[in-house]
């Protein structure tokens, strides 16, 4: 079985990491120098949920790279509708792809797919679980913007389901970052994120109010409030207004604030920030492509990663 | 060779008078087969889950529950004739008795007694209580644990569950 999978962030470590950034970076300043480089790699892209961004970014660095994909199409019009099996839908693509990119609604259901192909199989999302190319796209852009050393981050939203949460705080592990964590009680941080963020040593801080630590910030992820959690949608309501952004909420954070957010969002970031130089979450959308292809130009070469 | 009524005698320390008669009286002796001593009290049924006996079988069992324990305070018993456990039954028993003894009685005597090992991983025993786990679904794929210190995790989705590992016990 190959070990070159990207299944969680989890056991990526800084020098993982830093490759793999360093990478997109000179991708970043000189695409033209891999332009072509994978020509007749084929990268099968199966997306068990609707996607936008990811889809369209791997995609993107592909054939940015020479490559080109197949594309399982919508699960409506796939074999998944007549009932086959994750296992056997990755099996039968092993053998037109040389790289699978999977996202699927199940926890661990990259990691089971991982075990029944030899070609590179990266996660791109498995239900709450994890969304370590996500994770990538973001440190890159922390990098570029507030740089990952004395780090003094706040993660605010649905941090319970939110699976670029959890993947971002492990990887954050791996740095000199304190990671402050803002939710409603309801969505805080799974127990057993907390547990293993406080086995790796992380410095790791939760709240109710983005108030208590908002001025100490260099970055604010923040991520959407799922409506769809909310039995209650009054409870909703409630909630959510208390996790949303403008202008003058940020009148109690640093000038040098960056506003990260990993799309889509519905109201949790007024528009008026868009133009100010906090957002930087257009920018982060936009590094997926270099940091894809920088993972894709690993991961083909037989580069190691977990 | 000791016999195999369950005394609790691992301080060193034959029990009292009466907790040894009501031992007698409530857990008979086995001729061949498995003792397994020093259960958490209120574990029994659980260990018998594990092992696949529900009574619809011919298997001669014979249960203690809350019977006195030095070690234990309260202890359950286990005795079932004619049956040594696999080493898969007694990594899954761990989990619930971690300081279980196993008890093997041939004609009458004990002939090993070691204490459980809790194993690094169990695999196809437990089924994964996380409803949006992968496990869960139809695929091809046989339940895998991490054993923690105090609960155990499941490898695909990682949940981990402390008190209510015997609820994850397949039932066979």
């Amino acid at each position: 079985m190959r070990h070159d999978h990207l299944i969680t962030s989890k056991h990526l470590t800084r020098e993982d990491i830093e490759a793999v950034l360093d990478r997109a970076a000179e991708i970043d300043a000189d695409p033209d120098a891999v332009a072509g480089k994978h020509e007749g790699t084929i990268l099968g892209l199966l997306f068990f949920e609707p996607s936008t961004r990811t889809k369209m970014s791997f995609e993107t660095a592909m054939k940015r790279l020479g490559g080109d994909v197949v594309d399982m199409g919508s699960v409506e019009s796939s074999s998944v509708k007549k009932g086959e099996t994750l296992a056997d839908t990755v099996r039968v693509i092993e053998g037109y792809a040389d790289a699978i990119v999977v996202r699927h609604p199940s926890q661990g259901s990259a990691k089971m797919a991982s075990e029944f192909v030899d070609v590179p199989l990266i996660n791109a999302g498995d239900g709450a679980g994890h969304h370590p190319t996500q994770t990538l796209l973001d440190l890159y852009t922390i990098r570029e913007n507030a740089g990952l050393d004395d780090l003094s981050i706040g993660i605010m939203g649905d941090l319970k389901y939110g699976r670029t949460v959890h993947s971002l705080a492990y990887a954050l592990s791996n740095f000199d970052a304190h990671q402050h964590f803002v939710s409603p009680e309801s969505l805080q941080l799974p127990r057993e994120v907390v547990y293993d963020l406080h086995q790796e040593g992380a410095s790791v801080r939760e709240h109710e109010s983005l108030e208590e630590v908002l001025a100490s910030l260099d970055v604010l992820y923040v991520t959407r409030i799922q409506r769809e959690r909310f039995p209650d949608e009054n409870e909703y309501q409630r909630i959510a207004g208390e996790y949303q952004i403008d202008l003058e909420t940020l009148e109690a954070a640093s000038d040098d604030l960056t506003v990260m957010h990993p799309l889509p969002r519905v109201d949790e970031i007024a528009p008026e920030i868009d133009d100010t130089d906090h957002a930087a979450y257009f920018e982060q959308a936009h590094n997926g492509v270099p940091v894809r292809m920088a993972l894709l130009d690993r991961l083909l070469e037989g580069g190691v990663s977990r | 060779m000791s016999d195999n009524h369950g005394h609790d005698d691992d301080h060193g320390h034959e029990p009292d008078h009466d907790h040894d008669q009501d031992h007698e009286l409530r857990v008979s002796k086995i001729r061949n087969g498995t003792v397994i001593d020093h259960v958490r009290g209120g574990q029994a049924l659980n260990v018998l889950a594990i092992l696949g006996i529900d009574g619809s079988q011919d298997e001669e069992v014979s249960v203690g529950i809350n019977v006195p324990s030095d070690r234990l305070a309260r202890k359950d018993i286990v005795k079932v004739e004619g049956r040594e456990l696999s080493q898969e039954e007694v990594d899954v028993l761990s989990l619930i008795a971690p300081d279980a003894t196993i008890n093997i009685v041939r004609e009458y005597d004990v002939t090993s007694k070691h204490r459980v090992e809790r194993p690094e991983e169990v695999e196809g025993v437990l089924t994964c209580p996380n409803a949006t786990c992968i496990t869960t679904e139809n695929e091809p794929v046989t339940s895998r644990f991490d054993v923690l210190e105090d609960g155990v995790r499941c490898s695909y989705c990682e949940t981990i569950v402390r008190d209510e590992i015997a609820d994850l016990i397949d039932s066979r």
